[in-house]
């Protein structure tokens, strides 16, 4: 065995994540995805939302990469700058749920008794609410407000972050580290952020890795319903929606985006069962 | 247990309290009106209609209003299709809606459950290997994906299935399959790992020890263990069913709920807006208390703490 000496738990997990062959690969997959997304409306010659009249429904080929759509528009450059659109919403999105899941979790573990019973009576409650059908009537009431989107998901998704970082803390807790704060005088606070909070970074990524890909397939269901993403600005989830309307004349238009998306929702999920497994071994399936 | 079913019915009713608030106040505090339409409608009709729905009155009145009469069980009558009872055109677009979920959740657990067991009995297998990858697929694969791709194979290229409507048996089997599918996969999943745990237990040991077939083991003494994870899966999978056949609804033009809803949503008709949500929440809560007598029924040890 390696001494483990001086080997942190971020080290230790990295060495394990390493040997996960399918995690691994996946991050290559995202990363190039996340390349093609960032560098791919820069290095394309076609602006995403260029008309061009005369060369509508072509093909895949040199000039054109990824082919064009009944406007004559480039979808290359349109699947790189949906894939911006689509990673934004789902990293910005899984962020908000974050604070507020992980915040909510911890004091509500943290404080315990009563006020504990009560906070998670409160997301059982919210459990049982058909929050798609929530998120739905939000957009389709209010428009198609890009900070709404963000709101509307974030509110979805922090359920369940809040029910993990609860256990954990609650875990915790009773740690012999934290003991030892309380006896030195901590303030509370300080206790939380400086004590807990850095023991519960684990199943935070972990989970969080997870959530991107919930929350950008939330948001591609929506813009397919017409309620996302409005056009000449394109999604992943919105192209696959045009794309699935033109796909008798051409069918590049599903392939392309659909592709892109399904591989970024795989790799996500393999690097979140990867990472999960890297954290704590223990917990790693058969 | 009749203890446990009864609190929980009236839990639901603050629930659906909340649910109903929430809805009323935002579709109110949203722009527009449902007789805000393209074409211009005289004012003096516009008021007339307003005041016959109640609509000139106070907001909270007008809420009070709508508590009174849904504690009657009366979800009013809808503003866009004159005439028309809320409960009443819920009660044409829902049977739809539900045709397409029920064979969904049948196909999902007439492929996912064998392949699961299958994968479980011969864990490391290609048996395994291979249903398990495809699950994976998939789980990420979702249906507004998969549903064109299955149209332009199976009906455009094969000529197999209509694309589209909701007329016939021949119509059912695209939409279902698309949603049936998604959920297989996962399906397949939890039925391996929950298969998985109970192969290892002492008491199918002892099945197995005593001589018992595979078949035997399996359907009498691991199933009922080994489904417990797919039982809990039930729950939000209800919730998901009804979302994705909203999904489903738009792909293939099904007359469905979910295209209701939206439909409603869009043209600010308040009271199917509100009557559909409300239906939606109490299927969701009663699905969800169907799925937790149905776990108490298969662990023993569920059914002491409830």
């Amino acid at each position: 065995m390696r001494d483990k000496s001086g080997s942190s738990l971020g080290q230790d997990a990295w060495m394990r994540l390493r040997k996960n062959r399918m995690a691994l690969l996946s991050l290559f997959i995202l990363g190039g995805i996340l390349l093609v997304s960032l560098l791919g409306p820069l290095v394309c010659p076609y602006e995403y939302d260029r008309q061009d009249l005369d060369r509508t429904f072509e093909g895949p080929g040199a000039d054109h990469w990824f082919g064009t759509d009944n406007l004559g528009r480039d979808l290359f450059a349109r699947t790189s700058f949906g894939g911006r659109i689509s990673l934004a919403v789902g990293i910005l999105a899984t962020l908000v749920s974050l604070v507020i899941g992980v915040s909510y979790g911890m004091i509500s573990g943290y404080v315990g008794g009563r006020p504990d019973a009560w906070m998670m009576r409160a997301v059982d409650v919210l459990y049982s609410l058909p929050f798609t059908i929530f998120v739905i009537l939000l957009m389709v009431l209010f428009g198609r407000n890009f900070l709404l989107l963000f709101l509307a998901i974030g509110a979805v998704e922090w359920l369940t972050m809040a029910r993990i970082t609860r256990a954990q803390t609650m875990h915790l807790k009773q740690a012999e580290f934290v003991e030892a704060a309380r006896a030195l005088g901590y303030s509370h606070a300080r206790i939380l952020f400086h004590h807990l909070l850095p023991n519960l970074i684990g199943p935070i990524i972990v989970y969080a890795t997870l959530t991107v890909p919930a929350v950008m397939l939330l948001e591609a269901v929506l813009s397919f319903l017409g309620l996302g993403v409005q056009a000449p600005m394109s999604s992943w989830g919105s192209l696959i929606k045009e794309g699935a309307e033109k796909m008798d004349a051409a069918p590049w238009l599903l392939l392309f985006p659909g592709a892109f998306f399904c591989l970024a929702l795989l790799a996500l999920n393999f690097i979140g069962d990867g990472l999960r497994d890297a954290f704590d071994p223990k917990s790693s399936k058969e | 247990m009749k203890k446990f079913a009864l609190q929980r019915l009236l839990q639901a009713i603050p629930t659906l309290w909340v649910i109903a608030t929430l809805t009323f106040f935002m579709t109110r505090f949203a722009p527009g009106g449902p007789f805000d339409s393209e074409k211009a409608i005289p004012e003096e009709i516009k008021v007339k209609l307003e005041s016959h729905f109640g609509l000139d009155r106070p907001l909270f009145e007008q809420y009070l209003l709508y508590l009174q009469n849904l504690l009657q069980g009366d979800l009013g009558p809808s503003f866009k299709y004159p005439g028309w009872e809320v409960s009443e055109l819920i009660a044409t677009a829902f049977p739809v809606s539900l045709a397409l979920g029920v064979l969904s959740l049948g196909i999902a657990l007439l492929i996912g459950m064998p392949a699961g067991i299958l994968a479980a009995l011969r864990q490391n297998s290609w048996l395994d290997y291979l249903p398990m990858s495809l699950s994976m697929i998939g789980i990420c694969l979702p249906t507004f994906v998969l549903g064109p791709m299955l149209v332009f194979v199976l009906s455009s290229q094969l000529d197999l299935f209509p694309p589209l409507g909701w007329y016939g048996p021949s119509d059912w089997a695209l939409p279902s399959l698309t949603l049936g599918l998604f959920y297989a996969a996962y399906v397949a999943r939890l039925t391996r790992a929950g298969m998985l745990e109970t192969l290892k237990q002492d008491y199918v040991r002892t099945a197995r020890a005593k001589g018992a077939s595979t078949w035997r083991v399996v359907t009498r003494h691991a199933l009922r263990g080994g489904l417990l994870p797919v039982v809990t899966f039930l729950g939000p999978a209800f919730a998901g069913l009804i979302s994705g056949s909203f999904v489903i609804e738009s792909i293939f033009f099904i007359p469905g709920l979910g295209k209701f809803f939206v439909t409603a949503a869009f043209n600010r008709d308040y009271t199917m807006v509100l009557g559909t949500v409300l239906f939606y929440a109490s299927l969701i809560i009663l699905l969800n208390l169907l799925v937790d007598l149905l776990q108490a029924w298969l662990d023993p040890k569920a059914r002491q703490a409830a």
